[in-house]
């Protein structure tokens, strides 16, 4: 329809079939690079980088904990902009990257609390203090919680994908108020007993792993959430001709993925 | 044109308030639960003054909160069953006009006699003289905020059936920084620190949810009742 830019590939990015072909046949690499990139950052940083001066090896931790929260955060906005593509553009398949990415996000904030609480315990003396980001990743645990629940609650799917988006939305905007009040009353409250002991830089031989972990974590992620919406694309066009062909062919031939 | 969107906020006001005068009892409960409560904090917590003090501004708001929450829950509830929210949307003014009625006749029948009869409940728990003021503006305000957001999470739940636990679930958590400025505000104004600050805050929250949580709610409304 020639109105001057070409939206062509903008359109195919809508179709679950061109979605479930291509990330097909990059499936293989993208395995390769997590699977590589996870051995080098945690070999790395659980075996060859440093002891911490005051922490000892507890410190190690850090190497799960950091890259875990980042993309906890990280994942609730890719979440939120798969709903409002969704919302925007009518497209189905960002309705079905954004119910895959619900889960991932829930279990990834609920890993940072528990790898929070697991290090706080030797360096604070407790599982669990009422400090600002503690907090700000309990109430993230619970927008995650509030986006699956209404996408589970309506009998029709699309109202719930629809319902579900707008929630996540909604958060979008308010993640940052949020962040910034929770911020401000840990100020107000803060007890006197409980410091950070890690310096505020770390040393380039702690930090390199670290940011291994991160890139790993990224690329774990972004696996985990295509593997997740292929599944959800399958589930939800099992009644196409072309999901139907794939399930014969994936029957006959044991050459297929 | 502005006319016809000044006609739907007055009118869907005006309708609200008759309805809710019609049903009084109906209106009175968040009031009587705002009570309620107060009475098991001593019960549970201790009658003894000293140790209620500390503790009233925080009490004070999450109770506010709770009962907001509890008369969120129906507010397009009976518009929806019996199809008046289809003529709401249908109508030609802009959806989130009658919206913004409905929510205000909201707080005006819950938000503030919450805020008004507060003070009783402050003698109840003992909260120091200096905090009633800031008490009673905070809470104006930040119901007003707590009637708006928690309106899009009824407007999200209007079709379910058992919408009230997931409406809760929705909403608490957008909810958090209201409760952090609404008792900071009391807290400050007991320490004698100029609590005009968190006041102002809360004050700029409900400015933003005045002008963006009707645009939200009316697009859940579309949403839930086109299916």
């Amino acid at each position: 329809m020639g109105s001057g830019r070409d939206w062509t590939w903008f359109h195919r990015l809508g179709s679950p079939r061109w979605f479930y072909e291509t990330t097909g046949r990059w499936l293989p690499l993208l395995w390769a690079v997590t699977l590589a990139l996870l051995v080098v950052g945690l070999v790395w940083g659980l075996l060859y980088a440093p002891q911490d001066a005051k922490q000892g090896n507890s410190f190690r931790i850090i190497y799960l904990h950091v890259p875990v929260s980042f993309l906890a955060l990280a994942g609730y906005y890719i979440m939120a902009i798969a709903g409002a593509v969704g919302l925007i553009w009518k497209m189905k398949l960002s309705y079905m990257v954004m119910k895959s990415a619900a889960p991932l996000g829930a279990a990834l904030t609920f890993l940072a609390l528990f790898t929070g609480a697991v290090w706080g315990k030797p360096t604070w003396g407790t599982y669990w203090v009422w400090d600002a980001r503690i907090t700000s990743m309990l109430i993230l645990l619970f927008l995650y919680l509030g986006v699956l629940a209404l996408q589970y609650a309506f009998h029709s799917q699309d109202t719930g994908n629809k319902a579900s988006a707008m929630l996540a939305l909604v958060g979008t905007v308010n993640i940052p108020i949020i962040y910034k009040s929770v911020d401000w009353w840990y100020t107000l409250h803060q007890p006197a007993t409980i410091k950070l002991t890690s310096a505020p830089s770390m040393h380039p031989d702690m930090f390199k792993p670290l940011l291994v972990m991160i890139l790993a974590m990224y690329c774990f992620y972004a696996l985990v959430l295509i593997l997740n919406t292929r599944v959800e694309i399958l589930q939800r066009e099992r009644k196409t001709g072309w999901v139907r062909d794939l399930a014969r062919q994936a029957d006959t031939g044991p050459d297929n993925q | 044109m502005s006319n016809a969107h000044n006609a739907g906020f007055t009118g869907y006001l005006q309708r609200d308030l008759l309805l809710a005068y019609r049903r009084r009892g109906e209106a009175a409960s968040p009031l009587i639960f705002f009570l309620l409560v107060a009475t098991l904090v001593p019960l549970g917590v201790s009658p003894e003054a000293g140790r209620l003090e500390p503790l009233a501004p925080g009490i004070i708001w999450v109770m506010a909160l709770l009962a907001t929450l509890l008369s969120t829950e129906g507010l397009f509830a009976s518009d929806y069953q019996d199809g008046s929210l289809e003529q709401m949307i249908i109508a030609p003014q802009l959806l989130a006009m009658p919206v913004l009625g409905k929510v205000t006749a909201h707080w005006l029948v819950t938000g503030l006699p919450l805020t008004l009869v507060s003070p009783i409940i402050g003698i109840m728990l003992s909260l120091p003289s200096d905090g009633f003021i800031p008490m009673m503006a905070s809470l104006a305000l930040g119901t007003g905020c707590l009637s708006l957001v928690g309106a899009v999470g009824a407007a999200l739940t209007v079709s379910l059936r058992k919408g009230g636990l997931l409406l809760s679930l929705l909403v608490v958590p957008l909810y958090m920084p209201v409760i952090i400025f609404g008792s900071a505000t009391v807290q400050a104004g007991i320490d004698g620190l100029n609590w005009f600050a968190p006041l102002a805050i809360l004050g700029a929250m409900l400015a933003t949810a005045v002008a963006l949580c009707p645009l939200a709610i009316a697009g859940a409304l579309r949403l839930v009742s086109s299916n």
